[in-house]
This record gives structure tokens, sequence and C-alpha cells, in this order.
């Protein structure tokens, strides 16, 4: 009978595997299809042939300068950023266990971008640097607001009130350092406050995409503690998961993820916030959901994207198109939770 | 007996000390700017004496941005007030439940789509969006288990009021000419006040001043308790009606003028309640007079620190009052969350 049980539970595992195999693989199309779509579309569409022979350098001329220089920085900063989020989105919210407690949602973000800022437009730096100034604060701001959230039962509850508190005060610090900087206009405001990947280059590629690489590797390794932790403290102990070295190196992991993503292209509303409970929905329960919900993260991005460069004339930074999605679900959380009768905590 | 003297000389010094702040915040409002008037020039100019004809189209211009802000300080001042005592909730404020940009989203439609452009009708927007708004926040904060708790109203409120204002740079962003020129639907400012918005907010101030106080004791023998309420004869629904009516008509004229200004009315009724009474009777006049005090002080605060410009005084009160709102919450013990 035990065996059976076992054999069972096997396949249902197997099964559960291969499904969100089929659904990395399938995401993954998806992925490239509308990264495609991104260097084809805009005010002037090119074929596909187009677009690789300008890529490789066979024409020159204003195609090349737009995809090259335009529209290539921007699909591969906006899908390496749309990964960061949807990974440390995934990561905050299985570590607090918490469907809100994404990076964007407790103020993280916020921390990381009022950093950027300063240092852009008020001290004159950018690049590596004022990413490693943005996680720094990243990482102040969380501390902080873990601290202040204290423990004890309504933990959960008050790191959520607190961090609702921090994003207020920080978007105000930001509204003020932009009204006081001098490259101060409407571009740059909605950059900072919503995220755009309207002012991304070249050169903020090759920062980006270590920090990702790096980060994500060492998430997914960390990814079987995680899963082991989502059981409960005792049985992970019991399973043998380092438990407080686990959340500190996923926590501080997720953060400079986070913190990149947002010097390079401002807190990106809400990809962060629904990238994991989406990968999750696809196929729950699996170890590759981590991955799935940085995929999630990057589609979100893309297709807002074209949304925003092709259905409106205005061209709305990918951060309002994300942002009028997730607004909607956050609703839709709350309703479920407070019907559910779930502690929030 | 005693004990009821020193309280009232108590409630003498704290009516006493926000007068003296808010004539300070008033005379700094008209003084500074980026022409500083000395003040012998403005007690000139208010008692009807000679004054430099420059100096006086600046105090002229001044002076209604100023009486407007100490008008719409001590509005937000008694809404949050109210709205603490309604929901019988430590962190209730027009901004925290989203209400502010409930009015802001409206005044936006009206403006872009529907060509409304008179003050009257802009205030009648505000005031359907923001109780549209604080009926959805309430309602949703109210399902399931446990009514609407401080935890679930704030992130309800938090909630809409980010859905509400992603769908304001919506509507704003296709013209960024329309966006510089209405920013201040995005972060409030008094900026622009004249004697035309005074005379506007003036009566609907009166009214929700009037109400609120009407409703003052009855609200006082509220925070016993609903049952407890009604055993001394109050009609809780009636009171909480009308004073959810006063709250909201008083944050909504607001910010229908001035745009979404937030944390007033979480900040001065609590520090109220920390330094002086809970009794609302004394308190709603308080909160109304410290309102005015700490608007004007932001205000002048934004024009010091915003040089050569000035900051939207939303930004000033929102620096002030999330950290504030923060110490609530953590000063608040599991019991209240």
């Amino acid at each position: 009978m035990n065996q059976l049980a076992q054999e069972n539970l096997k396949r249902i595992l197997a099964r559960q595997n291969h499904r969100a195999t089929v659904c990395v693989a399938l995401l993954l199309v998806v992925a490239i299809l509308l990264g495609c779509g991104m260097l084809m579309l805009g005010n002037t569409n090119y074929s596909l042939a187009e677009v690789f022979a300008y890529l490789l350098g066979k024409e020159g001329g204003s195609g090349a300068y737009t995809i090259g220089s335009l529209r290539l920085p921007k699909l591969l900063v906006g899908g390496l950023a749309g990964f960061a989020f949807g990974v440390s989105g995934y990561t905050f919210q299985s570590l607090l266990r918490n469907p809100l407690a994404s990076p964007d949602i407790i103020g993280v973000t916020a921390g990381s971008s009022a950093a950027a800022v300063f240092c852009i437009l008020i001290l004159g730096i950018s690049g590596p640097l004022a990413s490693g100034f943005a996680v720094v604060a990243g990482l102040a701001v969380t501390g902080l607001i873990l601290l202040l959230s204290g423990g004890g039962k309504a933990f959960g509850s008050r790191m959520i009130l607190i961090g609702i508190g921090f994003q207020a005060m920080l978007n105000a610090l930001i509204s003020w350092m932009l009204l006081k900087g001098s490259e101060y206009d409407v571009g740059t405001a909605l950059r900072w406050l919503r995220g755009s990947l309207n002012s991304v280059q070249m050169s903020d590629v090759p920062v980006t995409l270590i920090v990702t690489v790096i980060m994500s590797g060492l998430l997914f390794y960390c990814n079987r503690y995680l899963r082991m932790m989502q059981l409960g403290d005792e049985y992970a102990t019991a399973l043998g998961v380092p438990i407080q070295a686990t959340r500190i190196c996923c926590l501080v992991a997720a953060l400079i993820l986070s913190a990149t993503a947002t010097a390079a292209t401002g807190p990106i509303a809400s990809v962060a916030f629904l990238s994991g409970p989406i990968a999750g929905r696809i196929a729950p329960g699996s170890r590759k959901t981590m991955v799935l919900s940085g995929l999630v993260g990057v589609i979100l991005v893309y297709a807002a994207e074209l949304v925003s460069k092709n259905v409106f004339s205005t061209g709305y930074p990918v951060g309002v198109i994300t942002g009028l999605l997730g607004a909607p679900y956050l609703l839709l959380l709350l309703l479920n939770l407070n019907k559910k009768g779930e502690k929030l905590g | 007996m005693k004990k009821e003297t020193s309280h009232t000389y108590n409630f003498i010094w704290g009516f006493g000390i926000e007068l003296i702040l808010l004539l300070v915040g008033a005379a700094l409002s008209v003084a500074y700017g980026s022409k500083q008037i000395p003040l012998s020039q403005i007690v000139a100019y208010i008692t009807g004496n000679e004054v430099d004809p420059f100096l006086a189209a600046v105090i002229a211009a001044r002076i209604p941005r100023t009486v407007f802000g100490l008008l719409a300080g001590a509005s937000l001042g008694i809404s949050g007030a109210l709205m603490q005592s309604i929901t019988s909730n430590p962190i209730a404020d027009p901004s925290i439940l989203g209400v502010n940009t409930g009015a802001s989203l409206f005044v936006v439609i009206g403006i872009a789509y529907l060509g409304i452009s008179s003050g009257m009708g802009l205030i009648g927007l505000a005031f359907v969006g923001a109780m549209l708004t604080a009926v959805f926040v309430y309602g949703i904060a109210s399902v399931g288990y446990g009514g609407a708790n401080s935890l679930k109203l704030a992130l309800a409120g938090a909630a809409v009021s980010t859905a509400l204002g992603a769908l304001v740079n919506t509507i704003m962003l296709p013209d960024s000419h329309v966006m510089k020129e209405f920013r201040f639907w995005q972060v409030g400012s008094i900026g622009g006040g004249t004697w035309e918005d005074v005379r506007l907010l003036l009566p609907f101030f009166a009214v929700g001043l009037v109400f609120s106080l009407c409703c003052a004791s009855s609200l006082n023998a509220l925070s016993l308790g609903d049952e407890m309420a009604v055993a001394l004869g109050v009609r809780v629904g009636l009171i909480r009606l009308v004073a959810a009516f006063a709250g909201v008509l008083l944050c909504a004229s607001v910010t229908a003028l001035a745009g979404p200004i937030g944390f007033v009315g979480l900040m001065m009724p609590h520090l109220i309640r920390q330094l002086f009474t809970c009794d609302l009777r004394i308190l709603l006049p308080m909160a109304a007079l410290g309102g005015s005090a700490l608007l004007t002080l932001s205000d002048v605060a934004g024009r010091v620190l915003g040089r050569p410009g000035e900051l939207e005084v939303g930004i000033i009160t929102a620096i002030l009052g999330a950290p504030v709102f923060v110490w609530i919450v953590w000063k608040s013990k599991v019991k209240n969350i």
C-alpha cells in the first residue's frame, strides 16, 4: 500500500514537473516572439529579414540606427529588468509567505529608485556606481522596514503597512529631487515614478546582464531550500535547511536584482508583484516556478512596451501600462484574501 | 474639580500655541517667496496705510493663497479626525483611504472629457468621486471575517489609490502641456489659490464644520463602542452617515481646488490626541486650527526647499506625514492591527 502511494506521488510529481518544463518552453517562445515584435514594430515597421540584416550589420542607414541603437537596448535591458523583477518578486513573496509582500508594494523598489534618482540627478553619477548605491539604499530601507515591523504575531501586516508609509515618503522625496534636478521633464519624472524603457542605452546592458545572471543563479541554487521553507520553519530545520543563512542570502540577492533593474529602467510598476502569482497559477508547486516568474516578467514588460508603442499614439511608458494591469489584480487579491478570512499577516 | 480646571488651562494653552503657529505661518506665507517682504509693510497693507505699489501687488497676490491654505488645512484636519472617529481606526485619512485620489480622478475626467471647468462643477465631481471611492474602499475592506480593521482598510485604500492614480496618469499623459499644468492633480498644491477659490471653498467648509461639530458629542459616545452608544441614545447609523458626509465633503472640496494633499488629516488629530484630548468637541476645532497652521507652514517650507521654484505642498506633507504614519503603525501593538 505504502509502495503504491509512493508510486502515485512520484507519478504526480513527474507530471507536474513535465508540465512546468512545457510551460517554460512555451513562455520562452512567447517571449522571443514578442521580442521580435519589439524589433519589428514601431514608428517604422520592418520585416524580420530586414531586422536581421540590420542587426548583423549588412545594411546601414536609418534602419540600422533605429534597430541597433533604439530598439535593441530596449529589448535587452527590458528583458533583463523584467526577468530580474519577476524572480525577485517571487523570492520576496515566497520568503515572506505573503502574495502582497513584493518589493514594489512594500516600498523596497521605491528606496532603490530614490537612491538612483539622487545619484543621477543630484550627484551626476550613473552606471555601476548608481546601481551600487541603489542596492545599498534598497537594503537599508528593507532593513529599516523589517526592524520597525518587529517580531511577533502581526509582523506581516505591520510590515506591509510600514512599507506603504515608506513608499509614500520616498515617492515624495523623488518628486522633490526631480523638481530640483536640472533635467526635470515629464519623461524622466515618469521613468522614476512608474518605470520606462524610453531612455535606456546600450551601456546599461553589461552591468544589468552580469548582475542578473549571477544573482538569478544564486537564487536558483537557493530555490530548493526556499521551497522547503514554505513548509514552515520547523519542517525546514528538520530537513536540514540552514534557515537563517538561506533567508539572508535570498533577501540580499533578490534586493540586488530588483535594485539593479530599477537603476536601469525605473521601478516598472507591478511586474514584480504580478509575475510570481501568474507563474504559480501556470505551474503550481514546481521548482521551475522561479524561472517561470522571471519569464512572465519578461513577457509582461515586452507586451506592455508593444502595446504602449503601437496601440496608443502617445507612447505611454511601460510602467503606466503594467500599472493599469497590476491595480485590478491587487484589488482582486485583497477581496479574495478578505473573503477567505485569512489572516493577512 | 481641580483636575477639570487644569484641563481647561491645558486646552487654552493648546489653542494659544496653535493660534500662534497659525499666525506665524500666515505671516511667513505672505512675506516669503521669490520677493521677500518686510513684516512692517504687510502690517501697513492690512491696516490700510501707504505701501510701495509693487509690494502691494505682491502682497495682494499672496494673501488669497494664504487664506486658501488656511481654509484647506482646516478642512483636511477636520476631515481626518472625522474619518478616524467613524472607522475607529487610527490610520484613517483621506489620502490613506484613497478618497483624495478618487476625487482627483473624477476631476481629471471632468476636465479632459466632459469639458467642465467651473469651480462648482469640479467640486461636485470631486464629491461624487470621493464618496464613491470611500464607499468602495470601505466595502472591500469590510468583506470577510473581522470587518474593516486597520490593515484591511489601509491595504484597500492603498490599492484603490494605486489603481485610480494609474488611471489619472493615463488620462493626463497624452498631452504633456496638460500634464505640467495639471500636475497638481497628482500632488496637491495651493499655489494657484485665488479669492474665487476661497469663495468657493468657504460655504463647503462652513457646512462641513457645522455638521461635524453637531456630531461631535455623539461621536464621542460612539468611541465607547456601538452598543454603548445605542444605550446612550445615539442613533449610530445616522451619526455615522452625517459625519462621513461632512468628512468627505470637506476633503473633496479641497481636492477639487488644490489636488490631493495627503497626511494633514492623519497628523493633526494624532498629535492633539497625544498632547491634549480625545474629546471630539475640543479635538475638532483644534484639528482645524492645527491643520491650517501645518498646511501654511508646509507651503512656506515648500517655497524654501524648492528655490528658485517651489515644491507642491503635497510633497512636503507626505515627507512629514509618512514617518508619522510609520510611527503610528510601529507603536500600535498587535491589538490594533
